[in-house]
Parts: C-alpha cells; structure tokens; sequence
C-alpha cells in the first residue's frame, strides 16, 4: 500500500503491505468459491435436514458448527449459503456491470445531451438504495433470486457508468484515437477496439470492489426476507433467524456475519492489490 | 456566484422530479395490482373495486402521477391502508427515531474517523497507521447489522450496560431516548468510520505535502498546530465529499438497523409497509429516503464553497 519512502522499503512490514493484500484476499476468495462449488455435491449434512432432538447445539458438539433451533447443521447451512450469496453477487455484478461499462462507453463516444441526461440518471438511481428498490420489486413480484440480482444490479449500473465514463474520456483524447478516426473508424469500432481494451484496469478493480458490496447487500436484503425463501440457506436469513436466540446460541450469530465478513474483505483485498499493480501512482490513495 | 446557485438548485429540482417520477413508474409498472396485493386473496370483487377506485387506479397513468406529486407537494402524501392515517403524519412521528439516529450515527463516525485518519497520516507507518489500516479494512467488510447483533451480544446480553432494542420515545426522558439509540448508532457509526478513516488518511496525506505547510512550519508552528490548523482543514474536502456518499448506504443501514434493534423509524416503518403490503406508504417512504439522499448530496456540494474558499470565484462549481 503506501510506504514507498526509502525508510520502509526492504523491511517486512513494507513487504507484507505491498504483496499481503492481494495474497490474503485471493486465499479467502478461492477458498469462499471452492466451499460454495463444493457444496454443490456435498455437504456434510443435507442443509435443510432437521433433527429437532439435536437442535441449537454448540460447535463440536454436535458436526463442527453446530445446529441452528430446529436441529440443522450449521456448517452445511453455511457453504449452501455461500453458494446463494456468491452466485447472486455474480449474476448482479454482472449485469450492472455489463449494462453500465456499455451505456458509459456510449456516453464517452458521443458525449452532449446523452451525457447530461445520463449523469443525471445516475444521480436519481443512486439515490435510492438497493434495499429500498428491493422492496419496492419485493412486493410486487416477491421476493427471491431475481427481486435481489434486479436491486443489487440496478444499484450497480450508475457506478460502472460513472467510472466507464471517467476512464473512456481520458482514452479519447489521445493521439491513437485521433490515428483510428483518420483511418475512417466510426465511433463504434474505436469504442470496441481502442477504448474498451485500455480501460479493462479500472473496470475489473470495480467488479472485485462491487462483488463485496453486493455480497455485503445480499446479506442485508435476506436479512429482511427479501433474498432467497427459505428453506435456501442464505447467511442473512440465518442472520435474521439468530436475533430470537442470541442468549442461548450466540454462534449462530457470530458464524454467518464472519462468512459475510470475510467473503467482503476478501474481493476488497483483491480490489486493493490489482489497483496497486494496474496503477501505481495510486498506491496508497484511497 | 447566485447564477450559480440557482443552476445547482434547478439542477436538484429536477433531480428530485425524475426520482418522483421514477418510483412512481416502478410501482405503477411492475404486474401485479396494488388493490390485489393490498386486500389480499380473500377480498371481494367490490372491495376490490372500491379500493381501485379510491386509490384512482382507474385513471391515466399521468393524471395519477400529477395527483399524487401535487399531493406530495402540499404535504399530503395519501393514506396508509393498514394504518388508516395519513402517511405525512406517520412519517414525521418516524422521523423522530430516524433522524436522530442517522445524526448520531454520523457525529459518532466523524468522531472516530477524522483523528484516527489525522494521526495515522501524521505518523505514517507508525502503530496507529497500521491500526487504521485494519481498522479501515475490517469496517468495510462489515455489515452495520451484524455489528448491531455483535454489540448487543457485547453490551446488552454479557455486560448489561444498554437495552437489547426497542425506543422508549422522547417523552420517557431525553437520556433514556439517547441511551436506547447509542448501540444502534454505533453500529452505524462503525462501518461509516472506516470508510471515512481511510478517506481522511488519505487526504491528509495528499495535503502533508503542501507548500503552505511548510511556509507554515517556516514561520514557527510546531507540527502539530501546523497539522490541526492548516492540514485537516484543508484536507476536509473529500471527506466531506465520502460523507455525502455515504448517506446512500447509511440510510440504507439505517433501515437495518432499526429492523435489529427494534426501533420504530422509517426503515422500519418501511419494512413494515412491505408485510402488510401497504403500498402508498412504501413509494412514499421510499420517495422520502431518495430526496434526502439527493438534498444531502447538494447540501455537501454547497459545503464546499464554504470549506474551499478558492471555489467560490464559481470557475470550478459550474
């Protein structure tokens, strides 16, 4: 991260700032997406299984995190919800970012009114949070997958817009998009073949920054019942379902919050150490 | 300079006519009939009917939008179905549980955020540095409403200090009220903390290298009056800037929160709204929360005339 004055450079902590980041971040992310395809075929109890007999047991006692208030397993619940949480924040991510990097290509090629009326679009969209527009789609078509991919990435467009925008503007005032257009290429092609390619760094730190923020959003939209309906695991609904149990079982309210955490922190490492590398006059800046 | 303003305040305008019009399109496109979803299956065809047509859903689409943005501007925002009342009064009484909380929530950030980020950017490197940088990181990642599950575990459920949840109301006592919103505030408070840290640092940071700082080192300062009264002053911009952004997600962790600790404000209200499918209350919370966001929002691009005075000449403001 920062630290390149020559006092730090060369000792561990200046090491571990410039390559820790990056490192953890993938350790957590691989490891979140091998649990979440793992769970897929296997998890070590069926994640809706109920064994009332067993319920609300501590860890190790009985499987390795133990059981929620009806007697399910805590651990399959958790990788189940893992690929809930993770396969949302893929499709959202997706795309917002695939409708918004398009608008905002289009905006940077041909600028004007189409820039105005769409810097302020994004104004009134950003304005109202994904919570807000998820409950707003909840009612009508209820909740679920989609009610939560539609909010999340509907939030999600603006930001990829924006900085689409941002980064697209500065490539169209260099000397090889004048070359292209003195070949005769129209604004379609040189956006595909020019711009696109030398914007991709900026686009992709967003897209890891953004996958921990629709994590972080998915988790609070099943938190109200407006994600995926039970009996889906999903880490905001086990969230939810804990605050009625926090005295007698307090791991049921610690252990999906950390899966959140941690999958967050995670894609924002990342996000972290592939801007230091793709750009590094920005090492250390916000 | 007035030119100016009134640009910006045409400009915010028209933001919030779009954002009115907006909600008002998704509710009034999205299949399914309000009068259907509001009664429930079990309602008759005249229920049904009636309810239709005092909702004036069998009018124009545009001459419902008209009706309900003249409504809203004569502070009459319609009718809650559940409640029987009008949803202006049901959103202000909400308010006074709302907009503490947010205040709090943000008086506490800035609090934690602008000496943390301050002293981690004058002592780069050192301890606090590397405790900010955690501190910058792990808050981030965070959901505000599982640090409201933690904190009452910590406070309430261990050591007893605050309630679990629920709001006395003002009326109980102006302490008691502010003791029942203090752990959903810090909850709040936290996450907005670590982005605001992180922000601070950097701007700090960016100002550390000024000349203006060291003419005024030069002239006698100690760094530390240096730092306080030249640096963080003028580093205040773009934190000023994140607080703005910000508000989307407080309001939006706001509705949360006040789901976690029980606390009947507008989120909650809001929440309360979709289980019991009261519409008009919904699009109007809703309208309510996107207009704060944008009025905010302008009210943080003012600030910067006062915080910077070189903008105030307008060459960069237009």
């Amino acid at each position: 991260m920062s630290g390149a004055g020559p006092a730090t450079r060369g000792t561990t902590g200046f090491r571990l700032r410039r390559h820790g980041p990056l490192a953890t971040g993938l350790t957590l992310i691989l490891l979140l997406a091998g649990v979440a395809l793992v769970s897929l075929v296997w998890t070590p109890f069926p994640p809706s299984k109920m064994q009332i007999m067993q319920k609300l047991k501590p860890p190790f006692e009985v499987g390795l995190l133990g059981t929620d208030q009806y007697g399910r397993d805590v651990l399959s619940m958790l990788m189940a919800g893992a690929w809930n949480s993770l396969s949302i924040a893929l499709f959202a991510v997706a795309l917002g970012a695939g409708i918004g990097v398009v608008i905002g290509l289009a905006v940077a090629a041909w600028r004007g009114v189409l820039e105005t009326v769409t810097m302020r679009g994004c104004d009134v969209i950003f304005a109202v949070p994904p919570i807000l527009s998820a409950m707003m789609l909840g009612a009508f078509i209820g909740p679920g997958r989609w009610t939560a991919i539609f909010a999340i990435a509907t939030f999600m467009v603006p930001v990829f817009t924006r900085i689409t925008v941002g980064a697209a503007r500065q490539i169209w005032t260099r000397d090889f998009i004048l070359a292209a257009r003195a070949a005769g290429k129209g604004p379609l092609l040189i956006s595909w073949q020019h711009v696109l390619p030398n914007i991709v760094g900026p686009i992709i730190v967003q897209v890891t920054i953004q996958l921990g923020l629709a994590i972080l959003t998915e988790a609070g939209l099943s938190f109200l019942g407006l994600g995926l309906p039970p009996p889906a695991p999903s880490w905001g609904r086990m969230l939810a379902e804990s605050q009625t149990f926090l005295r007698a079982a307090p791991w049921l309210a610690v252990l999906p919050g950390l899966a959140v955490a941690l999958s967050v922190l995670g894609f924002n490492l990342i996000g972290d150490g592939l801007r230091d590398r793709l750009d590094p006059r920005q090492r250390g800046r916000a | 300079m007035i030119i100016l303003m009134i640009r910006r305040l045409v400009g915010l305008l028209l933001t919030l006519l779009a954002v009115s019009a907006l909600i008002f399109l998704v509710m009034a496109l999205l299949p399914g009939d309000p009068a259907a979803i509001m009664l429930g299956t079990s309602a008759s065809a005249d229920t049904l009917a009636a309810l239709r047509q005092q909702l004036g859903l069998d009018q124009p689409l545009l001459l419902r939008y008209l009706q309900w943005l003249g409504g809203v501007l004569q502070g009459d925002l319609g009718r809650s179905h559940t409640y029987g009342v009008p949803v202006a009064g049901l959103i202000t009484e909400r308010l006074a549980v709302t907009l503490p909380l947010a205040a709090m929530a943000i008086l506490l950030s800035v609090l934690i955020a602008v000496p943390l980020g301050v002293t981690a950017a004058a002592k780069r490197n050192g301890l606090v540095d590397l405790a900010a940088t955690l501190f910058a990181q792990a808050g981030i990642a965070v959901p505000a409403f599982w640090m409201g599950l933690l904190l009452i575990l910590l406070f309430s459920m261990q050591l007893g200090w605050t309630p679990a949840g629920g709001f006395p109301g003002w009326h109980a006592g102006f302490f008691a009220a502010l003791h029942a919103l203090l752990l959903p505030a810090l909850a709040l408070a936290l996450p907005q903390a670590s982005v605001l840290t992180r922000v601070t640092r950097t701007a700090v940071l960016d100002v550390l290298d000024e000349d203006f700082l060291r003419a005024a080192r030069a002239k006698g300062l100690s760094r530390r009056a240096a730092l306080w009264r030249h640096a963080v002053p003028n580093a205040m911009v773009p934190v000023v800037t994140m607080l703005g952004l910000q508000f989307t997600f407080l309001v939006a962790g706001a509705v949360l929160i006040e789901n976690v600790f029980n606390l009947p404000g507008l989120g909650r209200l809001a929440y309360q709204a979709l289980s019991q499918r009261d519409i008009i209350v919904m699009q109007d919370v809703v309208l309510f929360f996107a207009a704060l966001v944008i009025v905010v929002n302008f009210s943080v691009d003012l600030s910067y005339l006062w915080l910077d005075p070189r903008l105030r000449s307008g060459k960069a403001f237009s």
